[in-house]
């Protein structure tokens, strides 16, 4: 038999400490979906969704149900469209965004990601077709969600990629102006994007991956939290083991999870991704959880060596609980997702630049972060190419999920409601970086890329 | 399959014999039990086989939610795994 206090443990921290799977996410290769005719091809893309993840929200609701433990989200990940698309005879590809909207309404899901091209090294016509189609798609649509990849550390960072995509973002902030730019909120601009990431608004299926496949995202801050108040005022090494156990717990749970769906739907399990991903409700916050560990406020000094320990040793429990980890995997910092976050970007100490630094040592990067709505493209740009260079240089993925909120200047809200929560428009450098982004070209890959 | 099922509430007197009638009813056999009573707040665990169940996994959890209700505890039923997942090797 169990042990009492385990099994009471295990209840708590689903009833009072916010313990979920953060997500089930379907993904789907739609390779197969290619067609001249772009009707043909958005009728494919529509058909092949609903058939696959016909059963995903209903298996994923039983297993809620037997194991008692609430699976917030489900959701489907597709083929980048920019390659499905490639072969259609078309100058806008938002009929394959309405056909993906439209599948991901019949099958119950909630977002469905994979409006994507990846143009590190450079673009073809249809990655500049899908990249054009992206304000007007998002607009147009609900649940889908879109991402770019500008940068990997074999390519080096493709700075006309970089450069349209701050103009993209303006657009797409203008487009949806009457829902607060909230366009931009389902539009991530990567470097080094991974092909097996559950998490939205940047999951998409790579091509590398089988034809349907089910990724397991976790989550946890609050459990995280709760765990580290029975170790105040204790060194460090018994900060980094707390964590550890509590990420094993928790990634061995999205084990169990991700096993179960994949049997129950015929499909082959992919990942675990690790990530402790934040909501905007009170206590389930990675901010608290720096908090915790001594600092007055997120964001001030000693937030950046607080946030390394908690994304390394969340890594370090959660890799041995799962048979196969991959995604994002670390700790998410999305600002307007999470409760402390936005009240340390209110107060003023957590700023664009600590949040930058922020990104070398966790997960993703820029992430769910209002700023004025009058900030210039070339501005969007060169905040994407600094972000980009981070994850280059370092080997790791980052991104950059900004929303210029049209008519907002700093100090006001924005509420995008739901999971995407509510964000404070914090203050980027007012100097212009016009001429640095009109150079276009290539960053080069730097030395790290030379391995072979 | 096994299950786990937990009963939290205020303490008095016959909410073993009423649940585990329930349980009879449903078919289901108790394996294991342990309770405790703390500052007259009783839980209960029981570890419970429902493979000769007369209903379905939804069924019980619905039977237990509702008894649950009418003797105001929390009663929930969840499938042994998820305990194991996070507390044994």
């Amino acid at each position: 038999m169990l042990n009492h206090n385990d099994i009471m443990s295990t209840i708590d921290m689903i009833d009072h400490q916010h313990l979920d799977i953060r997500t089930i996410t379907m993904g789907i290769s739609l390779l197969d979906c290619a067609d001249p005719e772009p009707t043909a091809c958005a009728k494919k893309i529509y058909d092949k969704i609903c058939r696959r993840a016909e059963k995903l929200v209903s298996t994923g609701e039983a297993i809620e149900r037997e194991l008692g433990i609430p699976i917030v989200n489900k959701r489907i990940s597709v083929t980048p469209i920019s390659l499905v698309g490639a072969a259609s005879r078309t100058d806008s590809f938002v009929p394959f965004a309405h056909a993906m909207d439209d599948a991901a309404k019949v099958c119950g899901v909630n977002f469905i990601g994979g409006f994507s091209a990846l143009v590190h090294k450079g673009m073809t016509p249809a990655d500049e077709t899908l990249i054009r189609s992206i304000p007007e798609a998002l607009a147009m649509t609900e649940m889908v969600c879109s991402s770019v990849n500008v940068a990997t550390i074999r390519a080096g960072i493709n700075m006309d990629a970089v450069a349209l995509m701050g103009r993209i973002i303006r657009k797409t902030a203008e487009l949806t102006a009457d829902r607060g730019g909230l366009g931009c909120a389902k539009l991530v601009v990567f470097a080094n994007a991974v092909e097996d990431n559950p998490f939205m608004a940047g999951a998409f299926h790579g091509v590398g991956e089988a034809d349907t496949v089910i990724n397991v995202g976790v989550s946890g801050p609050g459990v995280v939290w709760h765990a580290l108040q029975a170790v105040k005022g204790r060194p460090f090494d018994e900060v980094a083991e707390t964590i550890k156990k509590t990420a094993f717990r928790i990634t061995r749970m999205g084990q169990l999870v991700a096993q179960e769906a994949s049997r129950r739907l015929g499909v082959p399990f992919g990942v675990v991704d690790l990530s402790l991903a934040p909501t905007p409700a009170v206590g389930d916050s990675v901010a608290r959880i720096l908090e915790a560990m001594g600092l007055e406020v997120c964001g001030t000094h000693g937030t950046t060596a607080a946030l390394a320990l908690l994304n390394d040793a969340v890594k370090k429990g959660g890799v041995m609980a799962s048979s196969s980890v991959g995604g994002l995997s670390g700790a998410f910092i999305p600002v307007s997702e999470d409760e402390g976050m936005i009240a340390a970007a209110k107060s003023g100490t957590l700023t664009l630049d600590k949040l930058e630094a922020m990104t070398c040592v966790c997960s993703v990067g820029l992430d769910m972060i209002a700023v004025p709505g009058d900030t210039p493209a070339s501005t969007l740009s060169a905040i994407i190419a600094d972000e980009a260079a981070i994850g280059v240089v370092n080997n790791k993925t980052t991104a950059v999920r900004l929303i210029p909120a049209p008519g907002k200047h700093v100090g006001d809200q924005v509420e995008f409601g739901g999971l995407l929560g509510s964000a404070p428009v914090m203050p980027v450098h007012t100097e212009s970086a016009e001429a640095f982004v009109a150079r276009g070209g290539r960053i080069p890959a730097p030395m790290q890329s030379l391995k072979n | 399959m096994r299950a786990i099922v937990t009963v939290v509430g205020p303490d008095r007197v016959g909410i073993i014999a009423e649940i585990c009638t329930l349980l009879a009813s449903l078919g289901i056999n108790i394996v294991d039990i342990s309770q405790t009573v703390m500052q007259d707040f009783f839980t209960m665990i029981m570890l419970a086989d429902t493979s000769g169940a007369n209903t379905g996994f939804d069924g019980i959890a619905e039977a237990l939610t509702r008894k649950g209700e009418e003797m105001e505890l929390s009663i929930r039923i969840q499938r042994e795994d998820i305990f194991n997942a996070m507390h044994t090797i």
